[in-house]
């Protein structure tokens, strides 16, 4: 806990290098002048949006898809249905480390390295988000879906209108789960993304604290201004949370 | 009728199943069959069978590499340990522990960037943590934690460790709830103290959760990368260097893909092998085996 006592002191204090002794805690005056500085001289801005729209489509497909894959897995009889399921339960296991050289050849011929999409297509299909979508679905009653027939709901209105509805709480839960993993995520981006200006938070601050080494009130400014999104949402959000974590850790 | 449901069924799945196959299926199966390649992307792939594999062998940043992973699974026992004992620390019925259990919680979801800047600062050489060990008067000189060959793995570890803790305390919170209260209850009446409880009682039962929590830890310690990589860059002199950081150097710094498959693949063949050895250790125990 403490780091991040000293990480939002320094990001407030008005002078001096990080390194001050004895170590600063509570810095008086406090100031909001790094969060200014490295909002207005640094593209902090520019990362801050790229990777709310990174982490707003990263979701909205995410849960697009596992609320669309998860209802025939759950509620359909159609052939092949178990061996597809199987088969992406199973590529949970499959180890994934050279998976990484291949989406990156694969998205260079679809000519999509240093887009956006190129950061979030490769994470949107969630076999997680999947399997939590179709462990809802099964537990809605028949006689719910037997109703809507009766009244004479097609296929479409009885997913829109009947099924979504009842699963809106676990699309919660994999929406938070999610966020945290889009909002963070390092590695891929700074695998296909080559232009600065298109860089997320995460990237575009390790690559400020390479170019302004000095400066480090500002990049501490930035890394607050980093955290502090997901760890409100964590706050607000403890309990739907964990459960996605206990659930992610039973399956 | 029936083959209209199907073509509805899979009308549902179509995007999933189009995302799964390229993104997840395709890259696993061709991945693999790409280290019998060669291929900097410009060039087609040319086929060269074993030579990665035997090239990799006689690669001495392999072994150094292979070195470094392997010290780095040292990671998962001190983390099992440490995070049994704040898990049972946190469980305790104390007015705001869900507060406590919340700020251990809070490096799992903060950016490993965050983290590894932070801790960056932290461990300079002027750092915080070397003035406060000075002023303690617990060491003479300042510790050149992350320029220092010799120490800088163990400091790249220990920020594992501590973006790590809160995940595992959850897994294990979630075992310790698994355990019906008649247990203990039973052998506290049979006389038992509260650490014989725990070692010969609880930390039995808990061993499920053991089982995942280190499977999960072990595959992730073998494949670290991020924390190295914005903490000290796989130096100072390779001393940091891992499995994983090889292949990205070698798939996204030097283009050579098949080679850096090669090396995906050997790290694949361990994650499974130590998952192996876990699963015939840890396998029986918990609820089942009583």
């Amino acid at each position: 806990m403490f780091p991040f006592v000293w990480l939002l002191a320094t990001s407030l204090r008005a002078t001096g290098t990080i390194f001050a002794f004895p170590p600063v805690l509570i810095p008086h005056p406090p100031t909001l002048a790094n969060f200014v500085g490295v909002w207005n001289t640094m593209p902090l801005g520019r990362f801050f949006a790229n990777t709310v729209y990174i982490t707003a489509v990263g979701i909205g497909l995410t849960l697009a898809v596992s609320a669309l894959a998860g209802y025939p897995l759950a509620r359909m009889r159609f052939p092949g249905r178990d061996a597809i399921f199987y088969a992406i339960i199973a590529s949970l296991m499959l180890p994934q480390h050279v998976g990484l050289i291949l989406n990156f050849v694969t998205l260079m011929r679809l000519r999509l390295i240093d887009t956006y999409a190129a950061v979030y297509l490769p994470s949107a299909a969630s076999i997680f988000g999947i399997f939590l979508l179709r462990q809802a679905y099964l537990v809605i009653p028949q006689e719910l879906e037997d109703a809507a027939r009766i009244d004479g709901a097609s296929e479409g209105r009885l997913f829109l209108q009947v099924m979504l509805p009842l699963v809106a709480p676990a699309l919660a839960t994999l929406a938070i789960v999610e966020f945290t993993g889009y909002w963070n995520a390092f590695l891929w981006p700074l695998i296909v993304l080559k232009s600065p200006d298109r860089y997320p938070l995460g990237v575009g601050l390790l690559y400020l604290s390479g170019q302004f080494a000095t400066n480090t009130r500002y990049i501490a400014a930035g890394a607050v201004l980093m955290t502090v999104p997901v760890i409100a949402v964590f706050l607000a959000l403890q309990r739907y949370f964990l459960r996605g974590i206990m659930l992610g850790a039973v399956k | 009728m029936d083959a209209r449901r199907t073509y509805t069924a899979y009308l549902f799945l179509a995007p999933a199943l189009l995302l799964l196959g390229v993104f997840t299926f395709y890259p696993v199966v061709f991945g693999t069959a790409l280290s019998l390649f060669e291929y900097n992307v410009i060039s087609p792939p040319r086929y060269v069978g074993m030579a990665n594999f035997s090239q990799l062998w006689s690669d001495r940043y392999f072994w150094i590499a292979l070195e470094n992973s392997v010290k780095y699974l040292a990671v998962v026992p001190v983390l099992q340990f440490c995070s049994i004992v704040l898990a049972l620390w946190v469980r305790r019925p104390v007015r705001g522990i869900a507060w406590f259990r919340a700020a251990y919680y809070l490096p799992v979801v903060t950016s490993i960037v965050v983290v590894g800047l932070l801790w960056r600062w932290l461990l300079d050489e002027s750092g915080l943590v070397n003035y406060v060990l000075l002023r303690l008067g617990l060491i003479g000189a300042p510790i050149h934690w992350l320029t220092n060959p010799s120490i800088a793995l163990y400091a790249v570890m220990f920020v594992t460790l501590w973006k790590g803790l809160g995940y595992y305390m959850v897994i294990y919170l979630a075992g310790l709830g698994a355990i019906p209260v008649e247990y203990e209850e039973a052998a506290s009446l049979d006389g038992a103290g509260p650490l014989t409880r725990l070692w010969h009682v609880t930390i039995p039962l808990l061993r499920p959760s053991v089982l995942l929590a280190s499977t999960l830890s072990a595959i992730a310690a073998l494949r670290v990368f991020e924390e190295v990589y914005v903490m000290t860059g796989g130096g100072p002199v390779y001393s940091t260097y891992t499995l994983f950081y090889y292949m990205f150097d070698q798939a996204f710094g030097a283009l050579h893909l098949g080679y850096a498959a090669a090396i995906g693949v050997a790290l694949a063949v361990i994650t499974i092998l130590l998952s192996i050895v876990n699963f015939r250790l840890l396998r029986q125990g918990g609820l089942s085996y009583y």
